[in-house]
């Protein structure tokens, strides 16, 4: 069996939560091929965040299996194992958590290059991926507090991509920003996954974003609800959009 | 559902109003320029605009809570609303200028009072160790001096009138979910009748129905003698309630339009206004390239220029507002040879 066959990214009667007792998944499964891009809507509190997580392997489930490739995870967080880590990228909604505010925006997309021993390729590679997400070299000289949410959640899509990752997660990643910059960086994440073939898992609650970016999307319920250890749900991209402007 | 005409005064006029920081090194950013735009009691205006268009900055200086380094010129002239405008102590039909008032006539009369903020999050807006009863008690304490049995009462039906439940009153913020706190903040602005409402981007992080049943709400209090002015980036969300909708780009107003032409038929008729709303996912979903300039670094012509299609020599000009739209070349296709029908103000 070739590596390809297999999904980039598989869960697998996955539980996670915070409190054991009550888990906010019970016993989800979730499929993405290489390639291929799938959308997961639900409600605030449904634990599509947490699941998100999980994919990441920045959570660690109560029970289930998460694979990559057909690898089962070997850890999470700093745990787990370095090829596995590197070949996810995660981008999250609110960009000024996820930025260290000492850190100008180019140190900022270049962390994952030289936490992984690839320093040396950090100038070329973050000049690469500024152009990507349209950051100039005075935006790039900037630390956090001196450019907007939307500059810096480009900067913060370039980090994610920093590493060719052939999983990227987003969960809410447009959920701050204005429709232009929503479509630019939409843009940039479908112009990777092209090129890559990575595989998207992109999370949020906004349906009409997540159907036309999609190939396809799944709702998640309420965690009380009968959905307990079914599949979840999905629907393909519809096939005509309204245009107008 | 018919907006109020010409002859209807106003609850708030502003005009030319411009915000300045000073930096260090004598640069100074340009936050807001020469803003003007009038909201009647009953109508709901929206402002939109991407994070950094200075919207926010606007909402600030109509509450005079700027920072010591900005500078403010125009006016924005808030008036009492009509119904009460009958036979009172002299003055009471002078308006008050928020941009010239001091401190405390702005703490003592009119924040609150006369001026109602939803705000942004509402979950950093409540006192975390103090429960959502004690909090609405001090508000209704404050605003309308009442104590006791009565207080509590009043307490009670300003969380009513936000839909807030009876029987969530004694959790603290951290136990509600993103919708109650959001209520709760609005049953806060709410308690001291103000006639205008300002809600800075209230919905920012809820779930689209969580959205739409925000906004319906802030419509409903609107009702005939209050007005309520949006501050949004969600279009839909401006698509859904305002009468009005005008746009700011790099500080400045650069349309203004009745809410049913620019979502609908016509639609936008500034190419930035046209470029933001294209960029929707349920119409083409193309950004508009490049991003917007400096505050620090504007251009002396058109903001836009740089990214815009239609830009033309003549576009280095400032181009003046003229009928609700600051544009040389703005966009007419699809619209009746009459343009100049609104009343509206730029
Ligand atoms: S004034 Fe010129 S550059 Fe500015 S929006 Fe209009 S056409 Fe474009």
């Amino acid at each position: 069996m070739t590596g390809t066959a297999l999904p980039a990214l598989e869960l697998d009667s996955v539980t996670a939560g915070y409190q054991r007792r009550a888990p906010v998944l019970r016993d989800v499964s979730l499929t993405v091929a290489a390639g291929e891009s799938v959308g997961l809507l639900g409600p605030s509190g449904c634990g599509k965040s947490t699941l998100a997580k999980v994919a990441a392997l920045l959570h660690r489930p109560y029970a289930g299996t998460v694979r990559l490739g057909g690898e089962p995870a070997g850890g999470w967080r700093h745990r787990a194992p370095r090829a596995q880590r590197t070949a996810v990228g995660v981008v999250f909604q609110q960009p000024r958590l996820a930025a260290d505010p000492r850190l100008t925006l180019a140190a900022l997309i270049a962390e994952p290059l030289r936490a992984t021993g690839r320093g040396a390729q950090a100038t070329e590679r973050v000049a690469q991926l500024a152009q990507a997400v349209g950051l100039g070299d005075d935006l790039l000289a900037r630390r956090p507090h001196e450019v907007s949410d939307g500059q810096l959640q480009r900067a913060c899509v370039a980090r994610a991509l920093a590493l060719r990752p052939r999983v990227l997660v987003c969960d809410e990643m447009t959920a701050m920003l204005d429709a232009s910059t929503t479509a630019a960086l939409v843009a940039v994440v479908e112009d990777y996954r092209q090129r890559s073939g990575a595989a998207l898992l992109a999370v949020g609650h906004d349906r009409a974003l997540l159907e036309r970016w999609c190939d396809r999307t799944v709702a998640l319920g309420a965690v009380a609800g009968p959905r307990d250890g079914t599949e979840l749900r999905s629907v393909p991209r519809a096939p005509a959009d309204r245009s107008a402007g | 559902m018919s907006r109020k005409s010409d002859t209807v005064r106003p609850l708030l006029r502003v005009r030319e109003l411009s915000v300045r920081f000073g930096m260090r090194g004598g640069r100074d950013i340009a936050a807001v320029s020469d803003v003007s735009f009038d909201l009647a009691a009953g109508e709901c205006l929206a402002l939109v605009g991407e994070s950094g268009c200075g919207k926010s900055v606007l909402v600030s200086a109509l509450l005079g809570l700027l920072p010591a380094n900005a500078r403010t010129s125009g006016s924005a002239l808030l008036h009492r609303p009509t119904h009460d405008g009958g036979p009172g102590p002299a003055g009471q039909d002078e308006p008050l200028d928020l941009l010239a008032a001091d401190e405390a006539t702005l703490a003592r009369t009119v924040r609150g009072r006369r001026v109602g903020l939803v705000p942004q999050s509402p979950a950093a807006h409540l006192t975390p160790v103090r429960t959502v009863r004690s909090q609405l008690a001090e508000t209704v304490r404050e605003l309308k001096g009442l104590r006791g049995k009565e207080l509590a009462e009043a307490t009670r039906a300003a969380a009513g009138r936000a839909a807030f439940p009876a029987d969530h009153l004694d959790r603290y913020p951290h136990q509600l979910s993103g919708g109650l706190a959001q209520r709760a903040a609005t049953a806060l602005a709410l308690v001291g009748d103000a006639p205008l409402l300002l809600a800075d981007e209230p919905t920012t992080g809820l779930d689209r129905d969580l959205v739409e049943r925000t906004v319906d709400e802030l419509r409903a209090h609107t009702g005939e003698a209050r007005g309520l002015l949006l501050i949004t980036h969600d279009l839909a969300a401006a698509e859904r309630i305002a009468d009005r909708v005008a746009v700011m780009y790099a500080g400045r107003v650069v349309e203004v339009a009745a809410a049913g032409d620019f979502f609908g038929g016509p639609g936008p008729r500034h190419p930035y206004a046209r470029g933001l709303l294209a960029a929707l996912p349920e119409r083409d979903f193309t950004p508009i390239p490049g991003m917007p300039p400096e505050l620090g670094r504007l251009p002396d012509g058109c903001a836009f220029a740089s990214r815009c299609t239609r830009a033309s020599a003549a576009c280095a000009r400032l181009p003046a507002p003229d009928g609700g739209v600051a544009c040389h070349h703005p966009v007419t296709t699809g619209r009746p040879a009459c343009r100049h029908r609104e009343g509206s103000t730029v």
